[in-house]
């Protein structure tokens, strides 16, 4: 199979079919996220009214944590399976590579997010049908997608990968928790695209960097 | 078979250290087509970091490297394409069934009709009866023919293999025996590293002795034979008594 396009779809279809095999990833992630809501919940009792205000950080809080477990396990796997070797002896671009993890991740991430959305907007009382929060998730998710597959690759070569991981990935995507929780708060408030100001294409402007300069950087990652 | 370069691997002036402790040094590699090429060597004499960088795995610090035509530098994906790789680690998911890990890897290989060739080796490697079972439930020996089936799917020009009868029983012994045979007489070049001397000498047309950094033929490095074998077994003690 030549081209970008198909290594990375059977990269997508291995990862899913481990998954629905072990399934250790996504419930793992989901009863996280349920966990963060429901902590959340009880912590705010004491201030009604004010949950809503405070969703879309708790949101990206349970999204940027539920993150680092997912790309803990992104390239764990590989490594404990000797995948990434086979990966990396086969012709396949190490930019196939990577954006085969970022797209697999993506999706995984996207899913658990979807699930867990309906059940904070019920517990801190807010509104989840708005295209709007759903693009800004979309991107967000997308940039922790694309730099946590990059760090998890470095991360997964040390001996406290658990730890390094999260020290890598969250300053890098600061930003973006910054402009999706910016963007997720006027979502929330009911504003437009347009009311959404800078904080969305902010987003995808960093997305767009982090999707130039990360598969470079991948590959002299992967080389030993 | 793709190319028809002079030699099947050609490297010149190999070196390679980790840290300040250098493994591979000013080392000349040439192996014609149709052959099998053995090394032997104590643990820690570089065998595995040679297959490892002419699998692409590893880079060399220094000199060039071939395979089938293709400068490991310039064009690692030609090379990728045209190596088999048998190592330590069987490189399948231990989730999958043997035959959807072949699968994936024919699909990442970009081969046609691969449901077909996909039984075709794992009949070759006596599997055919345990494709559809989950690697993690074979023992070390099938999931070593597993790995070996993987590496000649695609059907490449020249095998790297890393002690590769080592967990295997006598039987897949002789089944990877007669691979290897057949291989080397449709033209392709295999290079294997082993401990045991009687098999590297039995299967290699000519056998190399890795000892401080460089790869030495002895016996001129002809046709193995009698006087060669020797040789070889000579050199090999000297080189693990060395290793000690």
């Amino acid at each position: 199979m030549n081209g970008l396009l198909g290594p990375i779809l059977v990269i997508v279809w291995k990862d899913i079919l481990l998954e629905l095999r072990s399934r250790d990833l996504v419930v793992s992630i989901l009863v996280f996220g349920l966990l963060v809501v429901v902590v959340f919940n009880f912590a705010l009792n004491n201030a009604p009214g004010r949950a809503a205000e405070l969703a879309p950080g708790i949101l990206w809080v349970a999204f940027a944590f539920s993150a680092v477990l997912a790309m803990n396990r992104a390239f764990v796997r590989e490594q404990e399976q000797g995948g990434l070797e086979g990966l990396l002896i086969s012709p396949v671009s190490r930019d196939a590579i990577f954006l085969g993890k970022v797209l697999t991740s993506l999706i995984f991430m996207l899913l658990i997010e979807a699930a867990l959305l309906p059940v904070y907007a019920v517990m801190l009382d807010f509104s989840a049908l708005s295209l709007t929060l759903v693009l800004t998730i979309f991107l967000g998710t997308l940039g922790f997608a694309v730099v946590g597959t990059l760090f998890s690759a470095m991360a997964v070569q040390t001996r406290s990968r658990e730890i390094m991981l999260p020290v890598l990935f969250f300053p890098v995507v600061l930003p973006i928790i910054i402009a999706a929780v910016e963007a997720s708060t006027r979502a929330v408030g009911g504003e437009t695209f347009v009311g959404l100001g800078r904080w969305l294409p902010l987003i995808g402007i960093f997305d767009a960097l982090f999707l130039v300069i990360c598969p470079w950087i991948f590959a002299f990652v992967v080389e030993e | 078979m793709s190319t028809r370069s002079v030699e099947a691997i050609e490297a010149r002036s190999l070196e390679k250290s980790f840290g300040e402790w250098p493994v591979l040094w000013d080392l000349d590699l040439s192996v014609p087509w149709g052959q099998t090429l053995v090394l032997f060597g104590a643990n820690g004499a570089g065998k595995t970091t040679l297959l490892r960088i002419l699998a692409t795995h590893v880079r060399a610090d220094q000199g060039s490297v071939a395979v089938a035509g293709y400068n490991l530098r310039s064009r690692p994906e030609e090379v990728r394409r045209r190596i088999g790789v048998v190592g330590h680690r069987s490189l399948l998911y231990e989730d999958m069934t043997c035959r959807e890990n072949l699968v994936y890897y024919s699909r990442l290989f970009g081969l046609k009709n691969h449901n077909s060739r996909v039984d075709e080796v794992l009949e070759k490697v006596r599997l055919g009866d345990r494709a559809d079972h989950r690697v993690r439930t074979l023992s070390n020996g099938m999931q070593k023919r597993a790995a070996i089936a993987r590496a000649i799917l695609h059907q490449p020009d020249v095998l790297l293999l890393d002690e590769p009868e080592a967990g295997l029983d006598c039987d897949s012994v002789s089944i990877l025996g007669t691979l290897l045979a057949e291989w080397t007489e449709s033209g392709r070049s295999v290079v294997m590293t082993t401990h045991d001397l009687d098999l590297g000498l039995s299967w290699g047309h000519r056998a190399g002795v890795l000892r401080g950094g460089k790869l030495n033929f002895p016996g001129d490095a002809g046709e193995l034979g009698s006087v060669v074998n020797a040789n070889i077994r000579q050199a090999v003690a000297d080189a693990l008594g060395a290793g000690q």
